[in-house]
């Protein structure tokens, strides 16, 4: 176990920023913390790190007690902060070296040159960091959150203020570095977290409200599947109520119709096709439309 | 707290703080002991460098308060101080690589002072004529003057997330421990008592070091004061936690 939060609870002038939560983290999972604002990610992310003290309850990281053995939790974790505060006037370079400097690397140079390659960021070494893109600067501070190779990366919204070609190449980055790593990272976009992530959390008013991986959430939210059908002709009211015993039909254009059912994925499917061969109609498009992980989130944080 | 001081040091320089503040110290200085005639060294008559030690704490107010207002107001302000703050340091060894940086930019910024010395010590007839003890006294003086005024303005920083705030505090607490307490000694309020109070401030017991007698109550004194400051600041920079 690389997290452990057991009954985690930070509250802010009587209002819990956080409200018992608990989970645990694998070491060498990736997990994406999703929420709406105020939902208590950063606020969880940053017991964690050790920057707020708990109102009551125990995390742990790598078996080290947060608040009890902060510096040698501290020493396990990278962490980047939310909006990734750096120092503009510094050089990037020297940055990098002050980071190493403070957890004692030994062979600062070399560990600074790594990261400078790992994180694509040899362009850019020589300049100071207030004249960096965001895009870059991200990179930087994913650098400094990896120069002492920590087991467990704290991210806080990686990728927010991105364009979308940055946001690929952070993405590939922080999957680069998944693999051998644990991951605690906190996002907006739904598609991100299909993307790189092992297993969800979705958290809102302080609480969990959804823990597993993207497709075990789906199923489990999935009590009802739609089916777009399209025949070749509309249906008569004789037709339609024939389809009505499959399950409940909405007409969306003249020759298309949407059924929602509970029925499984093929029962409902072969169910259609032997409604049209009896009917003597044609179908020309048949599609299942998924719930997608922003439905969940829609639905489970609202 | 090592790479803390390189970090504060090699940020004062490339933000030419420490530049200016040195710079302008030392213009101050020499336009009033050189050129300024009601001050001037040359005129006065006597082979010393005492309107140095006078001024000094003055313009120590302003320029203490501009070196160290940034410190922590900065950090807070753009945010760096959550990652300094979740890398595995103490708290006390940030503020002590801060304190420290701040207090070696003030002392490179007195040893250019130690021309005038010269200067005057060649002046003197016969040449070399001068009060070495009490010189070295003052100086010594004027170090914890500015090690005292480092912790205030470090603690004046750590309150507020605004610079200028910060700057107008600090100068506002160095002056009131530097001179308030000798004027609320000289209103005679409690007759012969009036030494405990002029005791609380800085100046009484900079003035002792500077005859050159180097009293261990006056170097607890400023020692006292800068644990107190710095102390009053490790409180404060903890106050996310409340």
């Amino acid at each position: 176990m690389s997290i452990v939060v057991e009954n985690l609870t930070k509250t802010y002038h009587k209002q819990n920023a956080v409200d018992h939560i608990s989970f645990e983290i694998n070491s060498g999972e990736i997990v994406g913390f999703l929420g709406p604002n105020g939902a208590g990610k950063t606020t969880t992310m940053k017991i964690l790190t050790c920057y707020l003290p708990p109102s009551s309850g125990k995390a742990f990281v790598n078996g080290l007690d947060v608040e009890e053995q902060a510096i040698e939790v501290r020493k396990q974790i990278g962490y980047l902060p939310e909006h990734n505060p750096l120092y503009m006037d510094m050089y990037v370079k020297e940055y990098l070296s002050f980071a190493a400097s403070v957890y004692h690397m030994p062979n600062k140079q070399n560990r600074v040159k790594e990261m400078i390659e790992l994180t694509g960021l040899q362009v850019e070494q020589n300049k100071k960091i207030g004249q960096l893109s965001k895009g870059y600067r991200q990179r930087v501070g994913l650098a400094q959150a990896m120069i002492h190779n920590p087991s467990v990366l704290i991210l806080d919204e990686p990728t927010s203020g991105l364009d979308p070609n940055q946001i690929v190449e952070i993405r590939n980055l922080i999957i680069r570095i998944g693999k051998e790593k644990t991951v605690l990272l906190s996002t907006h976009i739904m598609q991100e977290v299909e993307a790189m992530c092992n297993r969800v959390m979705i958290v809102n008013k302080g609480k969990i409200v959804a823990n597993g991986k993207p497709t075990d959430l789906k199923q489990q939210f999935t009590s009802d599947r739609i089916l777009h059908l399209t025949f070749n002709k509309e249906l008569n009211p004789q037709q339609y109520a024939a389809l009505e015993s499959i399950g409940k039909v909405e007409k969306i254009g003249t020759m298309s119709y949407a059924i929602t059912s509970a029925t499984e994925e093929e029962k409902l499917k072969s169910d259609s096709f032997q409604f049209a061969v009896n009917h003597g109609l044609m179908l020309s498009e048949m599609k299942l439309i998924e719930n997608t992980l922003e439905d969940i989130f829609k639905n489970v944080t609202q | 707290m090592f790479s803390i001081l390189k970090k504060e040091i090699r940020s004062f320089l490339s933000s030419l703080i420490a530049i200016i503040v040195i710079v302008v110290f030392l213009i101050a200085n020499g336009l009033f002991l050189w050129v300024f005639k009601e001050t001037n060294i040359l005129d006065a008559g006597y082979a010393n460098i005492d309107p140095l030690f006078e001024l000094a704490p003055i313009i120590f107010i302003f320029l203490i308060s501009a070196i160290t207002m940034r410190s922590f107001s900065e950090e807070k302000k753009t945010g760096t101080f959550e990652t300094l703050t979740t890398k595995p340091i103490t708290d006390l060894s940030i503020i002590l690589g801060k304190y420290f940086a701040s207090l070696i930019i003030v002392i490179f910024a007195i040893l250019p002072t130690l021309v005038y010395y010269y200067t005057v010590s060649t002046l003197a007839v016969p040449a070399g004529n001068i009060d070495s003890g009490a010189i070295w006294g003052s100086y010594m003086g004027l170090i914890l003057l500015s090690a005292g005024y480092v912790s205030i303005g470090l603690f004046s920083s750590v309150i507020t997330d605004n610079q200028i705030v910060s700057f107008i505090v600090s100068m506002f607490l160095c002056f009131f421990f530097y001179s308030t307490f000798d004027y609320l000694g000289s209103f005679s309020l409690f007759k012969n008592n009036d030494f405990i109070i002029e005791w609380f401030g800085i100046n009484m017991h900079y003035k002792n070091i500077s005859r050159g007698v180097i009293d261990s109550r006056d170097v607890i004194y400023f020692l006292s004061l800068i644990v107190l400051f710095i102390w009053l600041t490790k409180i404060i920079f903890n106050s996310r936690k409340w």
